[in-house]
């Protein structure tokens, strides 16, 4: 075997990409299994239990539920939050205990990494530089870094419970990136040839793993509190009622909205420095090759929007009546924003980054 | 009837309104739906060609959208007036911050609650024996100090206590980061004004002297005045590029454009240096950026009776990959006729099965170049600027190519021919004879390199402020801003119980473990410093 050809280190690279992506499919079954188990396991106890430890859990008291939800937040989840401030509380309605799924899935998902990053690697060292040239190799490093900083949060705090949506999200990335962007191994144009090309875009696809994780908790988060929501009012309606509300049952085995919101904005605000960072770079690297720091392209601009979404994100912590609910909207808007600047203005819209071939 | 607020009730209200949080959230929120069509138009700034185009493929709707600003958004009433609203509403909400910042800064910390249980992280000991209350509260205040809070102590009756508080750094980031970024806006806003950005094409050999005459095309800012140009001369000696030949999958891509120049400074020694993209030659205040490049046949036209009457190297302008190219050639004076010739350059020609000629590779090989001639009215003499890269042909007679059934003039380096209507001799100058005769063509024709000439003096402004905005950021977002109180109560008993506490301020993720480390520390403290229990001596 020859490592020093080229084609062949490249092939390498696909055989390798391929297994990650079968194995991260493994895995991806392994953590739905696990939700489903989650989901058995609540309809195991009662439902009437479950209102009750429920409503203790989340409130406190139940008694101040009663009237005072009005515009802003439930007032009764103050008292949680200060006390929240640890790491990563389980406050989970329902305990959940050890799960092997989980375990599996987690395993799988470090296997498939180290392919996936084993296919990274062999696809630099193929075209003789950093992996992140074209839309192919910036989806492959991208999706490698969301799965980086989903696996370094876990040694933290147990997420675990995100696998599905992590290794779905990568999966479905890695999948267009394979079969709709995929180029040969070409040099570096003369315009991509500067040492930003490995800060700017690096960081970029670091700040988008951090808002591909924020999203996903923001998602949960809004389920949780419909879910938070219904069981609250629940206590006083007919069971059929709260049956209907708790279709998706594991969400009782997982952190309360409010834990929830605490840990996407963590991870977001990271999300957002290194974005501030990629803008900024970004400026510097345009200013040396375009002779101009800032010109509105379109993918500036699209990056501006993003940044500005994610300050919206920010301050609506601070705002009456945007924290909760609100505020993660916005941090599912601002990923969509990115997956739209990857995906769609790349693809389809005029503009200075345009990469070659795709 | 309602109370009247009168003239300045109302400002008040206006103000205070828009200095809230929730104003300047909407008016974020607007900002990043505003800056959407942008991305959907053309835009003047940044695509003038695009615009053009917008207007050809749909006449009713640009003029509606042109009415909207639409094609300038990022400098439209609209957009600015979203991002003024939100800077005023910043500077409103960020000054009386700062004021109220600059005191909590000289503030002590506040006076500890009397039921630390109440807060988070709440943790209580049993004080070691033969501890003071007040000593072990001595021993607290010094652990917080040294751990960077700022401490007040409190006594009364049966206890002692420490408060303290940390992490004013938060909010002096926090400020530091809206401070920065008004600084950004004001320096984009003003400082384009103070620069200027030029255009200039220099073929293999030419000279360009800065001043405003020499640049083709010269965008001064506001203030800038022309007087100030450093009048240095900047000369291409070189533009070498280098095409991929190893790999298959890219071959012929361009993997380097190197222009070596020569910068002489007024009343200097000359200098030589290298332009490259992304590599902009900084000198005499001026940045120098290499856009665009492409070849610039050299060709002559000689009058019937062997007068040169035109005779230089015409940049062409690249039209695909493989440097097709296009170029204009006028010839006003000296001829029967005025003379035009639309020109095309193919560094390595080949021939499609429809008969027409391509490029199938970037650099020389088989170059070709081929010329349509008009005869007629140039338009030159209106006085009428017009573009050297266009030909008007309105009020020419095209006398071969296309559909006059003559065929057009094609032309390898270092051949002749003659123009129709015995107009004269077209020649295409070989560059480097010699190597050609020796079956080397890569010298043949001059390659020319489209230089951008910018000054920009508030960049170093930009790039501070910038620096200062990550900083606002990384502190305003990441340092834990705290409270932390530690309570020593001596009961009747005369043992001494110890009660810690903490309160975020702000997003705190690890104040619980703080507090318990703080606990864990002091104790510890404690304990060493217990007074060694007087055992009797012996005499």
């Amino acid at each position: 075997m020859n490592l020093t050809d080229p084609a062949l280190l490249n092939s390498y690279s696909l055989y390798a990409l391929y297994s990650a992506m079968g194995v991260y499919a493994l895995a991806f079954i392994a953590f739905a299994i696990d939700l489903a188990r989650r989901s058995s396991a609540v309809g195991v106890i009662e439902a009437a239990d479950l209102v009750e430890t429920d409503a203790a859990a989340s409130a406190g008291a139940a008694a101040s539920a009663g009237g005072t939800r009005t515009l802003e937040r439930p007032a009764l989840k103050r008292p949680v939050l200060s006390r929240l401030s640890a790491r990563m509380d389980n406050d989970a309605a329902m305990p959940y205990g050890r799960s092997s799924s989980l375990r599996v899935g987690v395993s799988l998902t470090v296997l498939a990494w180290a392919l996936h990053l084993v296919a990274t690697v062999m696809r630099g060292f193929a075209a003789d530089r950093v992996p992140w040239a074209n839309m192919y190799e910036f989806a492959m490093t991208g999706t490698l870094l969301i799965m980086t900083v989903f696996l370094l949060v876990l040694v933290r705090s147990d997420l675990r419970f995100l696998g599905t949506f992590v290794t779905g999200l990568v999966l479905v990335l890695l999948g267009i990136a394979a079969l709709q962007f995929y180029v040969e191994v070409a040099p570096l144009p003369p315009a991509l040839q500067s040492a930003w090309l490995v800060i700017h875009v690096f960081v970029a696809s670091l700040g988008t793993g951090m808002f591909a994780l924020g999203f996903a908790l923001s998602t949960v988060q809004l389920l949780q509190s419909r879910r938070e929501n219904h069981v609250l009012e629940g206590a006083a309606a007919p069971r059929g009622a709260i049956a209907s509300a708790l279709r998706l049952r594991f969400l009782a085995t997982l952190p309360s909205s409010v834990t929830l919101e605490n840990l996407s904005y963590r991870i977001n605000i990271v999300g957002f420095i290194l974005w501030t960072f990629t803008l900024m770079a970004g400026s510097i690297w345009a200013e040396q090759a375009w002779g101009r720091y800032w010109g509105w392209d379109t993918k500036e601009v699209w990056t501006f929007i993003i940044w500005v979404i994610y300050a919206g994100y920010i301050h609506a912590r601070a705002t009456r009546g945007w924290r909760g609910s609100r505020s993660a909207w916005l941090s599912i808007i601002g990923f969509s924003a990115v997956m739209f600047n990857f995906g769609i203005v790349n693809v389809f819209f005029k503009g200075l980054h345009a990469y070659s071939g795709l | 009837m309602q109370p009247k607020l009168g003239l300045t009730g109302w400002l008040r209200w206006f103000w205070r309104q828009l200095t809230s949080m929730r104003t300047a959230l909407f008016l974020l929120l607007m900002l990043a739906i505003a800056a959407i069509p942008g991305s959907l138009v053309p835009q003047r700034s940044s695509d003038p060609n695009g615009v053009t185009q917008y207007f050809a493929d749909n006449p009713d709707l640009a003029p509606v959208l042109d009415q909207l600003q639409a094609f300038d958004v990022y400098t439209s009433a609209w957009f600015s007036a979203i991002y003024l609203l939100l800077f005023i509403s910043l500077i409103g909400c960020v000054i009386p911050r700062t004021k109220h910042h600059f005191l909590a800064l000289r503030a002590k910390p506040p006076t500890t609650p009397a039921r630390l249980s109440r807060l988070s992280g709440f943790i209580e000991h049993d004080a070691p024996a033969e501890t003071d209350a007040s000593a072990a509260i001595t021993h607290a205040r010094t652990l917080l100090k040294s751990s960077g809070y700022r401490v007040a102590r409190f006594e009364a009756e049966g206890e002692s206590s420490v408060s303290a508080e940390r992490g004013y750094l938060r909010e002096t980031g926090n400020l530091i980061f809206h401070g920065a970024l008004v600084g950004v806006l004001v320096t984009v806003g003003f400082g384009g004004g103070y620069g200027f950005s030029g255009q200039r094409v220099l073929v293999e050999g030419q000279t360009f002297v800065n001043t405003l005459l020499a640049y083709d095309s010269f965008n001064p800012g506001r203030f800038f005045d022309d007087g100030t140009l450093d009048p240095y001369t900047l000369s291409l000696d070189d533009f070498a590029v280098a095409y991929e030949q190893l790999n298959l999958q890219a071959y012929g891509q361009p993997i380097d454009f190197t222009a070596d120049v020569t910068v002489t400074p007024k009343g200097a020694e000359a200098e030589p240096s290298v332009v490259k993209v992304n590599g902009p030659l900084r000198t005499n205040g001026t940045s120098i950026y290499l856009l665009g490049n492409g070849y610039a046949p050299t060709i002559q036209v000689t009058a019937p009776d062997g007068t040169v009457v035109f005779s230089d190297s015409v940049p062409f302008l690249p039209q695909d990959a493989n440097l097709t190219s296009l170029g204009i050639v006028k010839v006003p004076d000296g001829l029967a006729e005025q003379l035009g010739m639309i020109g095309f350059f193919y560094p390595t020609q080949d021939k499609a099965e429809s008969g027409a000629n391509f490029s199938s590779y970037p650099d020389l090989e088989y170059p070709l170049l081929t010329l349509n001639v008009y005869t007629g009215d140039l338009g030159l003499d209106d006085g009428v600027p017009t573009s050297v890269y266009a030909l008007v042909t309105d009020d020419l007679t095209q006398q071969n190519g296309g559909s006059t059934g003559v065929d057009s003039i094609e032309l390898k380096p270092g051949e002749s021919t003659e123009l129709p209507n015995d107009l004269g001799t077209v020649s295409f100058i070989d560059n480097d004879p010699a190597a050609s005769a020796a079956g080397d063509l890569k010298q043949s024709v001059p390659r020319f390199a489209s230089f951008d000439i910018h000054h920009d003096p508030t960049q170093i402004w930009l790039i501070s402020f910038s620096a200062l905005v990550l900083f606002g950021l990384f502190t305003g977002l990441l340092v834990p801003r705290r409270r932390v109180w530690v309570k020593a109560t001596t009961r009747a008993d005369g043992t001494v119980h110890l009660e810690y506490a903490g309160l975020a301020r702000g997003d705190d993720p690890a104040l619980g473990s703080a507090v318990t480390a703080l606990a864990d520390r002091h104790l510890k403290l404690l304990k060493s410093h217990q007074p060694i229990v007087a055992t009797p001596e012996t005499t």
